[in-house]
C-alpha cells in the first residue's frame, strides 16, 4: 500500500523532532510531517487511472480525481508555509541570542 | 568591472538574471490572470511574481532589489492585497451575500469570465507576493520586525 | 434571507478589516491602532450580545458563504454553543484590548500588537462559528500562528525559547488534527460538519473512528493543555505580555481546545464510553497535576498558567461526565474561568507594570499601594478558588454535584480536593503580593493608568456577579441552550441538514 509510504514519512518526521537536538533539524521534522499529511490527502483523493480536474472545452470529462482536497492542500501548504517562516524568524532570533543552536544548551525555562 | 558589479553574485549570474528575470515576472502575471481558466492562481502566480523579486536580489544584492521594490511599499502592497480581498468579498453583500460572486459570470473559457474569482487572485497574488518577498527580506536581513507574515 | 443572518460573517470580518487596516495605516498614524483596536473589541462585544436575543427570537442560524448551498459551500452556523463562546471570547477580548491601550506602552511596535491581536481574534472567531471541518482547521492556524507570534512578542531569550517551544508542539499537533480531518473526509466524502454527522450515522463507526478520535483528542488535548501534552503553557504563557497572557490561558485554550473537542466530539463522531471515561481520567489527571504543580511556583504568572492547566482539568471532567449537569457546569465554569484568569492575569500584568518584577517573593504589601489591583485580584482568588457566593463557587458545585449524580464519587472527591489546593495556592499569592509589610524596595510603587483599571474593574464585576447566569431568565436563554445543543449529539446533523 502506498499510504505505508506517507506513514513512514510521518513517523520519520516525528522521530526527526523528538529526538534531533538541532532547532534547524527540528524545523525539518515540522516540514517533513506537513508532507507526509499533505501527501496522504492527495493520495486519498487519486483514482485509478484519474486525470486532473481542469474544465475542457472540448470533451467532456468522465474519469477525473477528486479537486476538492488539492485546493485543500494548497491551503495547508500556505498554512505551512506561514508556521515555516515564523519558525525560521524564530529560530534565526534565538541564535542571535544564544549562539547556538543547540536545544539542550537553551534551557533557561524549567519546573 | 565598475562598482555596482561588486556586490551579489558573478557576472554570469547576473548577465543571465537580466535575460530572465522580465519573463519570470510575465509568466507569474500570465499565471494569476489565467487562475480562473487553467492551473495556478492568485498563489501560485504570486509566489512566482515574488521569485522573481527575490532572483533580483539574490544577483544583485539588495540595494538593487529594494530600488525596484522597497521595503515600505512591499508591506503596503500586502496589507493592501488583504483588504482589497476583503472588500471584494464584502461587496458580496450587495447581493445579499459574503462572498458572493456578483459579477456577471461570463462564457466558459475566455479572460474576462468568472465573475470575481480573477479579481480575488489580483488581489490575492498581491498579498502572497508582497508577503513572500517581505518574509525573504525580513529573513535575509535579520534587522528587526522579523515575524510579521501571516500568510 | 434574512436580514439578521447578515451578523454571522461579520464576526470574522470585523476583526481581520481592523487587523489590516492597521498595518496598513498603524505606523504612520499614532492613535490608530489603539482606537481601531478598542473600537472591533467593542463592536464585536455587542455583536456578540445581540447574536444572543437573536438566536433566542429565531432559533439556530445558517451562513451559506457566498450562496453555495450547505453541504457544498462553506457554511457558518450559530447555535446555542456558538453563541455561548462569541459571547465569551468577544467579552473577554474587548477587556483586554482596553487594558493593552495603557499596558502595551512599553513596548514599541504597538501596531504589530494590535494587527495580530486582531488575527487572532478573527481566528478564534471563526472556530467558533464555522460549520466545516477544514475551516475550522484554516482558523485555527490563523489564531495558533498569530499567537506563536504574540508569544515571541518582546524578542528576549526566554520569550523566543518559549514561542519555539509552543511554535514546534503547536504545528505537530495541528497536524494530528488534519491527520484526522483528511481520514474523516476518506471515510464520509464531506467537510460539513452536520453532513458528516449524519453520513457516520448511516455508515456506522468503525475502528477508524477510533484513531480518528485518538487523533483529535492529541490535536485538540495539545492546543487545551491537558495533561500529558501541557508541556508549552507554563512556559509560553508567562513569557508573553500580560495581556496577551489573559487572552492565551482565558480564551485562546478554550476556543482552540475544549470548544473544538467537545464540538466534534460531542456533535460530529457522537461519544462512547470509552471516549468519555478517557476525558474523565485526562480532567482529573490535568486538575491534580496541574494544582500540585503551581502550589510550588515562586513566579505570579507561571502559577498562573499551572492553575490554568488545573482548570481547564475541571472543564473536561464536566464534558466527560456527559450528563446535562455536568456539562452545563463545565460551560459554566468554561465562562468563569475564562473571566476570572483573565483578571488574575492582567492583575499580574499591572504588578509587573508597577514593580517590574514577577517574583512573588520580591512583593509584599502591595495593597497598600495598589488597592485596586489588589482588591480585584482577591475577587478573582476567591472565585477561582469557589468560595460562595462567587462564580467559580457555583460552577464547581455544578460539576461536583453532576460528578456524585452519576456516582463517580473518586472524581468528586478530587475534584473538592483540588478546590482545596487552589484556595491554598491563591492565599499564597495574596500573603505574599499584596498583605504583610511593604517591601523597601516598593515604597514608590504606583497605581496602574486608568485603562488598566477600568478593564480590570469591569471584569471583577462580572466575577462577583457571575452567578446570576443560573437565575431561571438568564439561564433559559444563555446557558442552557449552550448545553442542549452538546446534548443533540447525534441528532446535531438531522437539525441542520435541512438548509
Amino acid at each position: 500500500m502506498i499510504y505505508l509510504l506517507c506513514l513512514v514519512l510521518f513517523s520519520l518526521g516525528v522521530y526527526c523532532v523528538l529526538r534531533k537536538r538541532n532547532i534547524i533539524k527540528i524545523i525539518v521534522g515540522i516540514i517533513i510531517i506537513e508532507y507526509a499529511v499533505n501527501l496522504f490527502f492527495i493520495l486519498v483523493a487519486y483514482r485509478e487511472k484519474g486525470r486532473a480536474p481542469i474544465l475542457s472545452s472540448q470533451t467532456p470529462i468522465l474519469n477525473m480525481v477528486d479537486p476538492l482536497p488539492q485546493a485543500l492542500v494548497l491551503t495547508a501548504i500556505v498554512i505551512g508555509l506561514a508556521t515555516t517562516a515564523l519558525l525560521a524568524a524564530i529560530a534565526m532570533r534565538i541564535y542571535e541570542k544564544y549562539g547556538t543552536f543547540d536545544i539542550t544548551k537553551i534551557r533557561e525555562l524549567r519546573g | 568591472m565598475s562598482k555596482e558589479h561588486q556586490a551579489g553574485m558573478s557576472l554570469i549570474v547576473k548577465t543571465i538574471t537580466r535575460l530572465t528575470v522580465g519573463l519570470i515576472l510575465l509568466y507569474g502575471i500570465y499565471i494569476l490572470l489565467h487562475g480562473h481558466i487553467s492551473p495556478g492562481g492568485g498563489f501560485a502566480g504570486g509566489v512566482i511574481v515574488a521569485l522573481s523579486f527575490i532572483h533580483l536580489m539574490l544577483a544583485y544584492g539588495k540595494e538593487m532589489a529594494f530600488k525596484k521594490l522597497s521595503k515600505g511599499a512591499a508591506s503596503f502592497l500586502e496589507s493592501g492585497g488583504a483588504i482589497m480581498f476583503l472588500l471584494i468579498a464584502l461587496s458580496g453583500f450587495s447581493g445579499g451575500y459574503f462572498f458572493l460572486n456578483f459579477i456577471n459570470k461570463g462564457e466558459p473559457f475566455r479572460l474576462f469570465s468568472a465573475g470575481i474569482i480573477p479579481l480575488c487572485n489580483i488581489a490575492i497574488s498581491f498579498k502572497v507576493g508582497a508577503g513572500l518577498f517581505a518574509i525573504f527580506v525580513a529573513l535575509v536581513l535579520l534587522k528587526t520586525n522579523s515575524k510579521e507574515k501571516e500568510r | 434571507m434574512m436580514l439578521s443572518e447578515q451578523i454571522i460573517p461579520l464576526f470574522v470580518v470585523i476583526p481581520l478589516a481592523g487587523a489590516f487596516l492597521i498595518s496598513l495605516l498603524g505606523k504612520k498614524v499614532k492613535l490608530l491602532p489603539d482606537m481601531l483596536g478598542v473600537l472591533a473589541g467593542l463592536i464585536l462585544c455587542i455583536l456578540s450580545i445581540l447574536s444572543v436575543r437573536l438566536y433566542n427570537a429565531s432559533g439556530a442560524l445558517t451562513y451559506s458563504v457566498g450562496a453555495w448551498r450547505s453541504p457544498i459551500g462553506i457554511e457558518m452556523v450559530l447555535d446555542g454553543l456558538s453563541v455561548f463562546m462569541l459571547v465569551t471570547v468577544n467579552l473577554v477580548a474587548f477587556c483586554i484590548a482596553l487594558y493593552a491601550v495603557n499596558y502595551m506602552e512599553k513596548f514599541t511596535a504597538k501596531w504589530k500588537f494590535y494587527t495580530l491581536f486582531l488575527l487572532m481574534l478573527a481566528g478564534m472567531n471563526g472556530v467558533v462559528i464555522t460549520g466545516d471541518m477544514f475551516n475550522l482547521f484554516v482558523f485555527l492556524e490563523i489564531a495558533a500562528v498569530a499567537s506563536y507570534a504574540l508569544v515571541a512578542f518582546g524578542t528576549e531569550r526566554q520569550e523566543l525559547e518559549a514561542a519555539f517551544k509552543y511554535a514546534v508542539m503547536g504545528t505537530v499537533g495541528s497536524s494530528f488534527i488534519l491527520l484526522g480531518i483528511v481520514m474523516l473526509y476518506s471515510y464520509t466524502s464531506t467537510l460539513n460538519m452536520a453532513d458528516m454527522n449524519s453520513v457516520l450515522l448511516q455508515k456506522g463507526a468503525g475502528s477508524l473512528i477510533l484513531f480518528v478520535s485518538v487523533l483529535f483528542l492529541m490535536g485538540f488535548g495539545l492546543k487545551a493543555a491537558l495533561v500529558p501534552f501541557h508541556a508549552w503553557l507554563p512556559d509560553a504563557h508567562p513569557s508573553a505580555p500580560a495581556p496577551i497572557s489573559a487572552m492565551l490561558s482565558g480564551v485562546l485554550i478554550k476556543a482552540l481546545g475544549v470548544y473544538a473537542l467537545a464540538r466534534i466530539f460531542y456533535n460530529v463522531l457522537g461519544v462512547s464510553e470509552q471516549l468519555s471515561s478517557i476525558l474523565l481520567f485526562l480532567g482529573t489527571l490535568s486538575m491534580v497535576v496541574g494544582g500540585i504543580l503551581a502550589l510550588g511556583q515562586w513566579d505570579f504568572k507561571r502559577l498562573l498558567a499551572y492553575s490554568s492547566i488545573s482548570q481547564v482539568g475541571y472543564i473536561i471532567l464536566g464534558l466527560g461526565l456527559g450528563t446535562p449537569l455536568g456539562i452545563l457546569g463545565a460551560l459554566f465554569h468554561l465562562f468563569n474561568h475564562s473571566v476570572f484568569k483573565s483578571l488574575l492575569f492582567l492583575n499580574s500584568g499591572a504588578v509587573e507594570y508597577a514593580t517590574d518584577t514577577r517574583d512573588l517573593r520580591k512583593m509584599g504589601g502591595l495593597s497598600q499601594k495598589m488597592p485596586l489591583t489588589s482588591t480585584t485580584n482577591f475577587l478573582a482568588s476567591m472565585s477561582i478558588a469557589g468560595i460562595p457566593p462567587f462564580s467559580g463557587f457555583w460552577s464547581k458545585l455544578l460539576i461536583i454535584v453532576a460528578a456524585c449524580r452519576a456516582e463517580k464519587f473518586g472524581y468528586a472527591f478530587w475534584a473538592v480536593l483540588v478546590s482545596i489546593l487552589t484556595l491554598a495556592m491563591y492565599l499564597k499569592v495574596i500573603k505574599f503580593a499584596f498583605l504583610g509589610s511593604l517591601k523597601d524596595s516598593l515604597t514608590r510603587v504606583k497605581e496602574v493608568p486608568l485603562f488598566m483599571k477600568l478593564s480590570m474593574a469591569m471584569l471583577a464585576l462580572i466575577c462577583l456577579v457571575g452567578g446570576v447566569l443560573l437565575l431561571p431568565n438568564l439561564y433559559g436563554a444563555f446557558l442552557q441552550k449552550a448545553s442542549q445543543i452538546l446534548l443533540l449529539g447525534a441528532e446535531y446533523g438531522a437539525i441542520f441538514i435541512k438548509g
